[in-house]
């Protein structure tokens, strides 16, 4: 009896009702063994975490929120040599239409002329946002991407190997880990500056955004490599590339995706602040930090032109906040009941 | 304990240093310091560059110049090094000078920011714990996640915007109107009935009771002119010392007959603070941080002797409490001069005392309290700005901790043993699950002095981050590099700390 309880997968209302009826057929074992076949569904673990998630209410309206925010900035204005369904271009300037104040009307619902309003020249500041907002959302993924790629790969040679490489690697974090962020990616910003471009701006950011994922992973690896499946796998020739691939690495991407949401949405702050300095995306090229930096001074003015980017960067950054909470809680093992 | 800090010591050396040598490279190749006068076409052009070389030893390689930096930062922690100077700029001025200005007022902020949002994390956090999943939780559940995705630059503009100059507008004529009294008053009730919370009446009860209160202390606080000449005034004072000296004996000892003593004793402190305070009175205006000190000294004292002969059996948590009583009432007594030095303030910078630019009013000249209002004021937005992100994570952080050490078996056990509630939460729970924020703290101190060098550029202070920023604008190596030196230093030392109060907090964990 309690070994059937123990096979049968810890999870979910499913297994409720099935051992409810456990409880009540306690005396026909073999009806019991049909009915729990029944009523049991097996799940991967990745439906398990998808399930979850999906149960998250607060995860799901940020996933919700980002697409469209994503389908938004890149559907309107279009993206390279594709055309949006948006009339006017981000580069053109306008004649002004009531001092450029924004158009949009929430009742009766219409855009207008200028949803978000004008500029000072008169270019139209919903095509400029949403080009902004193009270009933050590329450098946050790139410098997530990289930086993911590279924290794993740190951590998971220092958490492997041990020994030498531990120490350089783990001493290399140490001093990174003693440079503000911003600071030393605003050198770096303006480092890659002559070489241009929101990508390359990406890439390098995600050199210095590392660290943190370093450290967690490296913890990861240090508990996983004593287990007893890295030591078959070991005893069967397996290398270890192959070890750390494929047998550690996927019990270690639930911290990983998680760590990988966390660093989209401390990117995109990043950029900002970087661009509000002046050292990140640099004009004419556009970022939604460069475009509160660039309309700071008419605040007082035009304040649609602070706060349109403004809530766009916030919108994003919750929004990303919000699903990385979401799927810290879907990996959570010691999860059982799912919370909004 | 003496071996792991010189050992740690070592270790900490050696990651300066490779951090500053990875710093210089990056700097060094972030631009050509030459580059302005290149472009420059004017007389003197070959000897003006030929000074700048010189200064920034630009002949030397990169690895060469990096040497010659080390050793003018040598002289500097070498005894009787004179001569020392960072550096220079690029107008060949010493750069020690004007890091020495920027590091004062930076660390002022950093202190400040860091101090509050510890104080305010720490205690939303515990209260969030204890009442998990309620609408107060959810609420401030939302409002970290919401600190968490404000980028500092666009909240700073904001608070500098509108709350500067608009609460500087208002108060040039402080009036209300009977309506936002009453908005004011039903905002307050809200916040409070979803704080304490309980059944429906009580809900109401307390929301009734709250909006009656504010609304009625604006209306008595108006009437009075209280905004032009606020003051606590020595029954303010007392008044608010007994309700807090009852607070702490309620919350660290316990009301119980057993802890009485410690009850009396942090109220005769309460009293008896209040009445040095009021004999002091002659002292306030021509105080100094000299005398201030000896003041708090002979305050704490006094809690302590007063904690030693009333505390009997509960001596030791007697003297504690009339200790933490008596910096009460010096907080309390601060206040009050504070708010007294405020209308000569409000006549110096021309009625509008908010600040939104620089670290302090220029050629002020006040008395003691006075400079103390205006370096106040102006650290208030600057400083709200930076905590929000730093209270954010010390919420969440102490609300993880504090539901982890809840579901501990000791814990279940103390409550199993028949102790009453306060005791298991305060001294069972909140004492261990304060333990992992030592770490937090360390490390967040160079995220809050990123976040200093964003508010500092909003708000035109001339702080370390100035420093920074013109200096990487300008391809200005030796102040950047300056910053990089404070930091890292700053960095290593506080996590240093931060493993020495572990190790002290936490017997499982043995320095080595």
């Amino acid at each position: 009896m309690t070994d059937l309880r123990n096979d049968l997968p810890d999870d979910g209302p499913a297994i409720e009702l099935a051992m409810g009826t456990l409880v009540t057929l306690d005396d026909d074992l073999a009806e019991v063994d049909v009915l729990a076949q029944q009523s049991v569904a097996a799940r991967s673990s990745t439906q398990t975490v998808m399930r979850r998630f999906r149960q998250h209410r607060a995860a799901m309206s940020g996933f919700v929120v980002l697409v469209a925010i994503i389908l938004l900035a890149f559907s309107s204005i279009g993206f390279g040599p594709v055309p949006g369904w948006w009339k006017l271009d981000f580069k053109i300037p306008m004649p002004l239409v009531d001092a450029g104040a924004p158009t949009l009307s929430v009742w009766p619902p219409s855009l207008g002329e200028h949803p978000f309003g004008q500029d000072n020249i008169g270019r139209d500041y919903f095509a400029l946002t949403m080009k902004g907002a193009q270009q933050s959302l590329i450098i946050a993924f790139l410098v997530g991407i990289v930086g993911t790629v590279i924290g794993t790969v740190i951590g998971a040679c220092a958490g492997y190997f041990r020994g030498w490489t531990e120490a350089v690697l783990m001493r290399l974090t140490d001093v990174m880990i003693t440079i503000p962020l911003l600071a030393v990616a605003a050198v770096i910003a303006v480092s890659s500056k002559g070489l241009g471009g929101v990508w390359i701006l990406g890439a390098f950011l995600g050199l210095v955004t590392w660290t943190g994922l370093a450290r967690i992973v490296r913890g990861e690896f240090l508990s996983l490599r004593e287990k007893e499946f890295v030591d078959a796998a070991r005893s069967v020739g397996a290398s270890s590339g192959r070890i750390i691939f494929r047998h550690i690495l996927p019990n270690t991407i639930g911290v990983i995706i998680v760590a990988a949401t966390l660093a989209i949405s401390s990117a995109i702050l990043l950029e900002s602040a970087l661009s509000f300095l002046g050292f990140g995306v640099q004009s004419p090229d556009t970022s939604l930090g460069q475009l509160i930096n660039s309309y700071r001074s008419a605040m007082t003015t035009r304040p649609w032109l602070f706060w349109w980017p403004g809530l766009f960067i916030i919108a994003i950054a919750l929004a990303v906040n919000f699903i990385g909470d979401g799927l810290r809680d879907a990996f959570d093992p010691r999860q059982d009941r799912v919370k909004a | 304990m003496f071996v792991f800090v010189v050992r740690r010591a070592v270790v900490s050396f050696f990651i300066v240093l490779a951090s500053t040598a990875l710093m210089y490279v990056l700097v060094a190749l972030s631009g050509n310091p030459l580059k302005d006068l290149l472009e420059y076409n004017g007389p003197g052009r070959e000897a003006r560059i030929a000074a700048r070389t010189a200064a920034l030893n630009l002949d030397v390689p990169i690895p060469g110049r990096y040497v010659l930096w080390l050793q003018e930062v040598g002289t500097c922690v070498a005894p009787g090094g004179d001569e020392c100077t960072l550096g220079l700029d690029r107008k060949l001025r010493p750069v020690l000078p004007q890091l020495d200005v920027a590091l004062g007022s930076t660390m002022r902020l950093v202190i400040a920011a860091t101090v509050l949002a510890l104080l305010l994390g720490v205690v939303t956090g515990v209260v969030t714990a204890l009442r998990q999943y309620s609408t107060f939780d959810y609420s401030v559940t939302f409002i970290a996640f919401l600190c968490f995705s404000l980028p500092v630059f666009w909240v700073s503009t904001l608070l500098k915007q509108y709350i500067a100059i608009d609460l500087n507008t208002w108060l040039q004529d402080p009036q209300m109107t009977y309506a936002s009294i009453g908005l004011l008053g039903l905002v307050a009730g809200l916040i409070w009935t979803i704080v304490i919370g309980g059944d429906a009446r009580r809900r109401l009860v307390v929301a009734a009771v709250a909006a009656a209160a504010t609304s009625g202390t604006l209306i008595v606080l108006l009437n009075v002119g209280w905004f032009r000449r606020p003051a606590l005034g020595i029954a303010g004072i007392a008044v608010s010392a007994l309700v807090l000296a009852f607070l702490w004996s309620a919350l660290f000892a316990g009301l119980r007959p057993r802890t009485r003593p410690v009850l009396y004793a942090s109220l005769a402190t309460a009293v008896a603070g209040t009445i040095v305070v009021a004999l002091a009175q002659p002292l306030m205006a021509e105080m100094t941080w000299l005398t201030f000190g000896a003041l708090v000294l002979v305050l704490i004292a006094l809690g302590l002797g007063i904690g030693y002969l009333v505390g009997g059996h509960t001596r030791r948590l007697a003297m504690q409490i009339s200790a933490v009583t008596a910096v009460s009432v010096v907080v309390l007594m601060s206040v009050d001069q504070l708010m007294r030095a405020y209308p000569a303030l409000f006549k110096a910078t021309g009625g509008r005392p908010m600040a939104t630019t620089g670290s302090q009013t220029a050629n002020l000249n006040g008395t003691f309290w006075e400079s103390n209002l205006d370096l106040g004021l102006h650290l208030a937005l600057p400083t709200l700005a930076i905590m929000l992100i730093s209270f954010a994570s010390y919420t969440r952080y102490t609300r993880a901790s504090m539901l982890d050490v809840m579901n501990q078996d000791y814990v279940r056990t103390a409550r199993a043993k028949g102790l009453n509630e306060r005791t298991v939460v305060v001294r069972h729970t909140f004492r261990n699950a304060l333990i992992p924020l030592a770490t937090l703290v360390a490390f967040d101190f160079a995220g809050v002095l990123g976040g200093a060098v964003v508010t500092e550029t909003v708000f035109g202070w001339s702080g370390m981050g100035k420093l920074f920023t013109s200096g990487l604008s300008n391809i200005d190596p030796n102040p950047v590099m300056a910053f990089f030196l404070v930091t890292a230093v700053a960095t290593v030392l506080f996590n240093m700390l931060a493993d020495i109060a572990y190790a002290y907090l936490d017997p499982r964990i043995r320095l080595r």
